[in-house]
């Protein structure tokens, strides 16, 4: 027999830890962001933006290298365990993208004069991933045996991730095609309390990612757990239809020798 | 501050929208855990034989 102790929850005491971090350190990086970081001399105030639009992007990337690294898993070890987690990270790549593009698109409008360029590279190739994503997503809810189902989203998982290092090195492949600058965090131009704030906001945005990710994760293991078993229920009701269709027929061809 | 309007927006959506993902994928988890027994929730560690 298992624990009385039921929980309904999918949150454990790593989770409660991250979730209070969280809690505690999101309002002291608005403190950080609005007040006590300076202003840019070119961005003036819109520079603030920095520090929520680079962390999602960054953990955005992180969140697809982990599907893509989940895929080839997958692909390999034919585990369901590491084809939940690279659906968890394509779900949560998906909305940090999403928002890296809204947060972009708002950034740009005061730095550039623009919501949108489609000269852009950077920006054409991370509405790209984008919607790679949503085809991930939405390839995953085409009914299908659940192995043939995985092995097909490993594959676009694979495809998609590729598209990160063109992301990444944009800016630097076709510097006459953006309005993207080059890292800001290599260049050594930061000053020291915005570097400090970025480097605050990096933190937690990747506490954000694994907080979510486990969260994902587990949401994912006990879908499959359900369908699982709902799969096994009828296999059973099968077993169990076909067992008494032969009962019928022994009857019928024994006769009257054998009663069951 | 200049820009406030652009700030305001590009924040309360970043922070609204992670934290309505979290709170439904909170919920979720709840619904779907309810539904599965213990000790096939894998991350459960506080499972005991009585």
């Amino acid at each position: 027999m298992h624990s009385v102790q039921k929980s309904n929850l999918t949150s454990s005491k790593g989770t409660r830890f991250m979730g209070a971090l969280l809690l505690l350190g999101v309002p002291t990086l608005v403190i950080f962001a609005f007040f006590l970081s300076p202003e840019d001399d070119n961005m003036k105030d819109a520079v603030r933006l920095l520090y929520v639009h680079v962390p999602m992007a960054i953990f955005a990337y992180v969140a697809v290298i982990m599907t893509g690294i989940g895929s080839v898993f997958y692909l390999w070890k034919k585990s369901r365990w590491w084809d939940t987690v690279a659906h968890a990270s394509a779900e949560i790549g998906l909305i940090f993208c999403g928002l890296v593009l809204v947060t972009g698109s708002i950034w740009g409008r005061p730095t550039w004069n623009t919501w949108w360029e489609w000269g852009d590279v950077r920006l054409v190739t991370t509405l790209v991933l984008f919607l790679m994503l949503l085809g991930y997503l939405a390839l995953r809810q085409v009914p299908a045996n659940p192995e043939i189902r995985a092995k097909r989203a490993s594959i676009v998982g694979v495809i998609t991730a590729i598209n990160i290092p063109i992301i990444n090195r944009s800016v630097e492949w076709w510097e006459n095609n953006t309005l993207h600058q080059k890292s800001s965090l290599t260049d050594g131009k930061l000053e020291n309390l915005t570097l400090f704030t970025l480097f605050l906001g990096l933190i937690l945005t990747g506490v954000c990612y694994l907080w979510l990710m486990t969260h994902r994760f587990r949401v994912g293991w006990l879908q499959t757990e359900i369908e699982n078993e709902g799969a096994m229920g009828v296999l059973q009701e099968r077993i169990a239809e076909s067992t008494a269709s032969s009962a019928k027929t022994i009857i019928k061809e024994d006769g009257e020798e054998e009663v069951i | 501050m200049s820009h406030l309007g652009y700030l305001l927006a590009g924040w309360i959506i970043a922070v609204g929208v992670l934290t309505i993902y979290a709170w439904r994928l909170i919920q979720k988890g709840k619904v779907l855990a309810s539904q599965v027994p213990e000790h096939r929730q894998r991350w459960m560690s506080s499972s005991q034989d009585t």
